[in-house]
């Protein structure tokens, strides 16, 4: 499943989704909103997606590390709206034979997600707000597939 | 030829709009429809260095040749997930 919803994450929902009798490991990686960065405290933080495009992106992380790591199955689901501190803001869940695979595979594609799905974070601190990525240099050259890690 | 141009984040919030229809001569690329925007909403142009585009939900090349009725989004740094990059404590 490649999910992206404005209410809370359900890690058991991504468990099941990629639950398989042939599978010996399922590794789970969640991402949560947390209260301090680059030295300002922050209060909230929201996420906006572009939606199909985000899922299209997210469909072949997992077909690349479902071929990479010859998994059984994969599952990401993102948050997008505001999101409480402490809360879950994308969760990734991988099911293969053995354990190296699941949590090579768990690894990569949050790398991944990060750099090419279309989802955007604004933080919102004491005294202002500011898009996470913006004020700072490019994104990828256009054309490529992004940058690889 | 008219295309659908959409504006996230940070570009939707100097653009001051989400969706826009735009008139482009025909055989424009996405580097022309820049320029278009950027005469149309100054703010936006500071960005020109650090947006990326989609034609139809796919990364495209600045000088992709557009079409009658594509959908064209412009894409800031993306940053889902949870946490700073920069961060030594980074997840």
């Amino acid at each position: 499943m490649f999910d992206i919803r404005k209410t809370p994450l359900d890690l058991d929902e991504l468990v099941t989704a990629v639950s398989d009798p042939e599978a010996g490991a399922i590794a789970t990686f969640i991402g949560t909103t947390r209260n301090h960065n680059d030295g300002r405290i922050v209060s909230t933080l929201e996420y906006e997606a572009y939606p199909e495009m985000a899922i299209a992106e997210m469909r072949k992380i997992g077909d690349i590390a479902r071929e990479r790591w010859s998994l059984k199955k994969i599952a990401i689901a993102h948050r997008i709206g505001l999101v409480p501190i402490g809360e879950a803001s994308v969760i990734i869940a991988a099911s293969s034979a053995h354990r190296v695979a699941a949590f090579e595979a768990c690894h990569f594609a949050i790398d991944r997600l990060k750099e090419v799905v279309p989802i955007w974070k604004k933080e919102h601190f004491d005294g202002g707000e500011v898009w996470i990525g913006s004020q700072k240099g490019a994104a990828f050259p256009a054309g490529q597939d992004g940058p690889s890690r | 030829m008219k295309v659908q141009v959409l504006f996230f984040a940070s570009l939707r919030e100097l653009a001051g709009t989400h969706a826009s229809q735009i008139v482009v001569e025909d055989g424009a690329t996405v580097a022309d429809l820049w320029g278009v925007l950027c005469a149309r909403h100054p703010a936006v142009e500071p960005m020109s260095t650090s947006v990326s585009f989609a034609v139809n939900q796919e990364y495209t090349d600045r000088d992709h040749p557009l079409a009658d009725g594509d959908e064209v989004a412009l894409i800031p740094p993306v940053s889902g997930g949870c946490c700073a990059e920069a961060d030594t404590d980074a997840c």
